[in-house]
């Protein structure tokens, strides 16, 4: 018989108490217990970064951890980027330039440039690419992505 | 921030065709919205897995399905025995091979396992981890065979064989022995013998690379229903959903009609999501236990068991005139078709010399099978590894005539008029302006710097056209909806809105595209051999012409005129001839409102064999520096050119020049398929199958060329493919040129390139 373990957190401000097998991933946990399905899977060992998500602040990669690790954390995941329904500058610049084909690992590039973004404002072309070196785009080319986040940092400036 | 620029033979003048609009999907895809195929939840769904084969080669002796199906929460488990089998397609063969034998072994291996990662049975269950830990109760039992993965090998006799019913085609008299190749395809002109003999220089090389994977990042998934009576619906990650349903209505023996398909968001397919894996047994299942099905595979199912692209060994030889004039080329190429027949053999033989005109030329392309898994299309399938060779050797030529390399092009280069090997007369093309365009782009004649290389590649596609249905619905308010059935991989649904907008001559906001499922449209081919703008988009253009003419017929019957009195402009029907000014205008609004009370909803659709798509090129520059201690390779600089008839939506077809780009230089430096002695493959997830990340990359220039296709309404030729052709080239001529000397074997990995820098140190000394 599995052993299920109780964890309360806080995904995008909302409060959940739920019951979880040790084992299940975060990530999993994200897609199929609460159903926020924004946050995607590509590669399930932590290198593709689609699954990217903001636990306490920081990035975590979904697929890496499990769900009882969260247990009392604050989640943010892509669902939770958007205020009042309204996109915010980052999901707006992807839009604007380009930042997106097939939209797959957006969420994840999404959820690592708004951790950069909050610890470097001022970045640099290449500080961009470093951050989101661990995440895989194949359609792009990354150049709309970068371009993307720099217009954010730009723009929070004025 | 785009400092990119167009060139070339730009007429028109648009509102909307030509301009970067708000994207139609973007909402959808910051958010966390769009729905992917893995994001379809059905009611007592069941999850499948599949149990694979460990081995490269082997005869099934026994299939044991019992202790996994005697498994709490298991609920059915399919073999090849649930699998209808069909007889082996018989000849004469098309460029693409369609063979319903092969597919339902593919999709389910039968007498032999016949790579590391073939499909032997699944099994469907209440949950993953049942469904995960039943796969692992089922027993198998293998007769190990010999393997063979190089094609230059598995097509010489004595090579162990993968198919004892498949003798080479085209062998007179009919061959006694069965071969791994199973055709070649080729063609030749003029007199090679005396073309050779009249060139100064006559260079040959061999080049090889390995298989790369197209590496979309959303793994395949669909989830299966079916019902009692017969019919199923599916939903899939597909490049086309009325191909999958074709397949999977022969393969299966069902009615056509019983199939509905919806394909979902798709998360990149690149040529990788044009044919099906993992359906059938899904939906197998599905008629089994009376519940829809989920399949999901995992990277590491996606790298063994779908079709990478062919990997390649080939020999070239090419001889020109000091002045640069090509003069005799012939090639030979083995693909590695995989485990059944089919590699893209005629696209090669079209991608070779096809820039140029060379009066005596042959290609011949070996179509070989061997123990890896079946080839898929790659954007461009065929076509890179071809055009490395003879770009790299055309360079060379004009390094050892003292020629500009475009220059040398230039004096070869096809134009309108011209036929190529294979046989298509080209009508206009921009092979001079995208040659013309390179030769004046800054990047061009840069300076370079200490321990880099440059290199220069032309690449040729010949588009698709094809089967597209469309179809407009005007609504009430005068907003309009697109039903479309070419899934969007690249931007689709954004160029079929500005080419509808653009047509009616309204806000580009009131028209919402849309991909909808198989029972809702004509047929569609796939989205793939970048046809989609092209061939969609006429039938796009078509339907919203209809309903302007029905608006023209309700104009005319509220004036009480003639409606050839009537004409359409700018969002209006206006009064023509005698009656023009004399009568307000009605707008597409206005009569959107009194159709319901008078004619009837407005429609409009089309269903369309696209001809006329014609040929794109497209030319590279690459910088490329050598770390001298380690052999590490980065790109520093990299340029795109490429001529796309009529950019819809530039900033998509920049983003299609910069992703193509990125992906050759990924298939050049980093990307390769390792297998073991075994035939196991060894890289079976993304950190060790490595693809470029950002921080590997420049920012990729482009400049975009404009020699509109007559036969577009507004011009267009496809981008999706080109700018793949000569990447890989280019990236790999700037290694070579970096280290001064010839490697010919991709990919061009550190301790491949420190190996051929100490091989030239040593040639040096």
């Amino acid at each position: 018989m599995t052993t299920m373990h109780e964890i309360t957190l806080k995904v995008n401000g909302a409060d959940y108490a739920c019951e979880v097998e040790g084992r299940l991933t975060l990530a999993d946990f994200l897609r199929h217990q609460i159903n926020l399905t924004g946050t995607h899977l590509g590669c399930e060992h932590g290198v593709c970064g689609a699954c990217t998500v903001l636990v306490n602040g920081k990035t975590a990669r979904g697929c890496l951890m499990l769900a009882v690790q969260a247990d009392e954390a604050e989640i943010t995941t892509v669902e939770g980027l958007a205020v009042n329904g309204e996109l915010n500058d980052l999901q707006q610049a992807f839009m604007e330039h380009h930042a997106l084909q097939c939209g797959f690992c957006t969420p994840g590039m999404l959820m690592t440039l708004t951790e950069l973004l909050e610890e470097n404002p001022h970045p640099k072309e290449q500080d961009v690419r470093e951050a989101i070196s661990g995440n895989i785009c194949r359609c792009t080319g990354y150049q709309g992505i970068v371009a993307a986040a720099l217009a954010v940092a730009e723009q929070r400036d004025c | 921030m785009s400092d990119n620029q167009k060139s070339g033979v730009v007429g028109g003048n648009y509102r909307w065709v030509g301009n970067n609009t708000r994207r139609p999907d973007g909402v959808d895809k910051v958010t966390g919205r769009a729905r992917y195929g893995d994001d379809m939840v059905l009611p007592g769904m069941l999850h499948m897995r599949m149990l694979r084969s460990p081995h490269a080669h082997a005869r099934i002796l026994s299939i044991d399905t019992s202790d996994a199906e005697a498994m709490k929460g298991v609920k059915a488990v399919v073999t090849h025995k649930d699998v209808p089998d069909h007889p082996p397609a018989k000849p004469p063969f098309g460029p693409a091979v369609s063979d319903f034998h092969d597919l339902s072994r593919n999709i389910m291996a039968r007498e032999k396992v016949l790579y590391d990662g073939h499909a032997v049975a699944a099994v469907a269950a209440t949950t993953e981890s049942i469904a995960k830990r039943a796969v692992r109760k089922i027993k198998v039992e293998y007769e190990i065979l010999p393997h063979v993965l190089d094609p230059y090998e598995a097509a010489q006799a004595g090579a162990p064989i993968l198919h004892e019913h498949q003798f080479t085609l085209g062998l007179e008299p009919k061959p006694k022995e069965p071969s791994n190749l199973f055709r070649t395809l080729g063609g030749e002109q003029g007199n090679l013998e005396q073309g050779f003999e009249n060139s100064d220089l006559v260079i040959e090389r061999e080049f090889s690379s390995q298989p790369v994977h197209q590496g979309y990042i959303e793994p395949l998934a669909c989830v299966a229903s079916s019902s009692e009576d017969g019919a199923v619906e599916l939903w899939t990650s597909t490049q086309g959903h009325f191909v999958a349903r074709t397949l999977l209505s022969r393969l299966l023996n069902l009615d056509m009609s019983k199939f509905r398909v919806t394909a979902s968001e798709i998360g990149g397919g690149f040529g990788g999501k044009t044919t099906i894996y993992h359906e059938p047994a899904a939906i197998l299942l599905s008629m089994k236990t009376g519940r829809p099905v989920r399949s999901v595979m995992t990277r590491g199912e996606v790298l063994r068991a779908t079709g990478p692209t062919v990997g390649s060994v080939c020999r070239i030889k090419i001889g020109a005139k000091k002045d640069g004039t090509l003069v005799a080329a012939d090639a030979e190429i083995w693909y590695q078709a995989g485990a059944f027949k089919g590699g893209p053999v005629a696209r090669a033989t079209d991608s070779f010399f096809s820039p140029y005109k060379i009066p005596n030329a042959r290609t011949a392309c070996h179509d070989v099978c061997v123990n890896r898994p079946k080839a898929a299309a790659y954007r461009a399938p065929g076509a890179p590894m071809a055009t490395w060779a003879a770009e790299a050797v055309i360079n060379e030529l004009a390094t050892e005539f003292g020629l500009d390399p475009v220059e040398m092009r230039l004096k070869n280069a096809v134009k309108e008029g011209d036929t190529s090997l294979m046989g298509t007369k080209h009508g206009r093309i921009g092979c001079i302006e995208v040659l013309e365009a390179a030769k004046n782009h800054p990047h061009y004649n840069a300076p370079l710097k200490k321990n880099q290389g440059r290199g220069f590649a032309l690449g040729y596609w010949l588009h698709g056209g094809g089967l597209s249905s469309a179809s407009a619905n005007l609504l009430d308010d005068g907003t309009l909806t697109l039903a479309l059935g070419t899934p969007d991989i690249g931007g689709s649904r954004s160029s079929m809105r500005a080419m509808a907008a653009e047509e009616l001559g309204i806000d580009i906001e009131l028209v919402k595209p849309a991909v909808v499922d198989t029972a809702s449209l004509g047929y569609n081919h796939l989205t793939a051999g970048s046809r989609t703008t092209y061939a969609t988009g006429m039938a796009v253009v078509n339907a919203t012409r209809e309903i302007i003419e029905k608006l023209c017929s309700l104009a005319a019957f509220k004036w009480e005129i003639s409606v050839e009195e009537v004409r359409w402009d700018s969002g209006e029907a206006l009064p023509a001839d005698k009656y023009a000014g004399k009568l307000k205008p009605f707008s597409l609004k206005q009569l959107a409102k009194m159709a319901p009370g008078t004619v009837g909803p407005i429609a409009g659709h089309s269903e369309i064999n696209a001809k006329g798509a014609g040929a794109s090129f497209c030319a590279q520059i690459s910088d490329i520096e050598i770390d001298p201690e380690t052999g590490g390779t980065s790109p520093v600089r990299h340029t795109v050119i490429l001529d796309a008839g009529r950019a819809i939506s530039p900033d998509y077809v920049e983003g299609q020049m910069q992703g193509g780009a990125v992906q050759g230089i990924g298939w050049a430096l980093n990307e390769e398929y390792i297998y073991d002695d075994n035939g196991r493959l060894l890289n079976t997830g993304f950190l060790d199958y490595r693809m470029p990340v950002a921080s590997d990359v420049p920012m990729i220039d482009t400049l975009i060329v404009e020699v509109p296709n007559p036969k577009h309404p507004y011009g267009v030729r496809g981008v999706g493919e080109p700018p793949l052709v000569p990447a890989p080239a280019a990236v790999a001529i700037a290694v070579e040129n970096a280290i001064g000397r010839r490697m010919g074997d991709l990919p061009m990995s550190p301790p491949k390139v420190l190996a051929a820098m100490d091989a030239q140190k040593l040639a040096a000394e």
